[in-house]
């Protein structure tokens, strides 16, 4: 499996490591209340078909990567820095 | 006052020389880490320019010559290589010391690309990963830095504590490769 780094081009998977779904990124406020943190910290879809996830470089560059793929046809189909994703406001 | 004595990462450990192929140390003097501030960039490459007589390499590149390197080493992360870094770099970069952090290695010779194909999964084809090349990613599942010196030439940066497992793994590929010249 290859993936693609927004700074160091296409890369073998051995260079990343998976950390779940990018809805972390999407930190709920302090009042949001307790359903919004609930789906925040402990709910997760498990989609046949395309999911957002966030993935590290950490034996590349050590970016932080939200990866959009198809996990029934493990098509790539993206991939941004997460900190540019955040201040984007999007991650969805 | 006890008089310490200077030991290489790799004392001891090289030279190592198998068929055509060499490893030897390279003791590139003060290492340290410029991780340009936000906005900074251009203003820490002139600084650079300026004080150290190279730009700041780009992504995935390496810039300056032999004695005086930068090394693009991570995402807004250059390692300056030879010279102590000018106090003015401090202006537009945070500036850490790795003159005793890294072991440094070149691995030369006919064949030298098929040695590190066995403990990388770069592409290092000539026509992707050329001379002035540099990447980081894993070499024998330790975080490295490999760069491109030439044809058949590579530098390859591990941590210090890493070097005796880096030389081992290399001397057993050399082998390997040479075996099947």
């Amino acid at each position: 499996m290859r993936l693609p780094c927004p700074i160091c081009g296409e890369r073998d998977r051995r260079e990343f490591t998976y950390s779940g779904a990018a809805v972390a990124l999407e930190r709920p406020g302090a009042e949001a209340g307790s359903e919004a943190w609930d789906d925040y910290l402990h709910n997760r879809d498990n989609p046949a078909g395309v999911t957002r996830d966030l993935w590290y470089h950490e034996q590349g560059c050590a970016a932080w990567i939200v990866m959009t793929r198809n996990t029934a046809t493990h098509e790539v189909l993206g991939a941004a820095l997460a900190s540019e994703a955040r201040r984007a406001g999007s991650t969805s | 006052m006890v008089d310490l004595k200077t030991k290489t990462p790799c004392a001891g450990l090289v030279p190592v020389r198998v068929g055509p192929l060499s490893l030897v140390e390279d003791a590139p003097g003060h290492m340290t880490a410029l991780a340009p501030y936000l906005g900074q960039d251009a203003a820490l490459s002139e600084a650079l320019k300026a004080a150290h007589g190279m730009a700041a390499p780009g992504v995935g590149r390496m810039s300056g010559k032999r004695g005086a390197r930068a090394l693009w080493f991570g995402q807004r992360m250059i390692l300056l290589m030879g010279p102590a870094p000018d106090a003015g770099l401090a202006e537009f970069a945070a500036l850490s010391d790795q003159s005793d952090g890294w072991a440094v290695l070149h691995l030369e010779g006919r064949g030298a690309g098929d040695v590190l194909a066995h403990m990388t999964p770069l592409d290092l084809r000539p026509t992707q990963f050329k001379r002035g090349h540099s990447a980081r990613s894993e070499c024998a599942h330790m975080p490295a830095s490999i760069t491109r010196l030439g044809d058949e030439a590579f530098q390859i940066m591990v941590f210090r504590s890493m070097a005796a497992t880096l030389v081992h793994e290399l001397k057993t590929a050399m082998g390997r490769v040479v075996a099947l010249q």
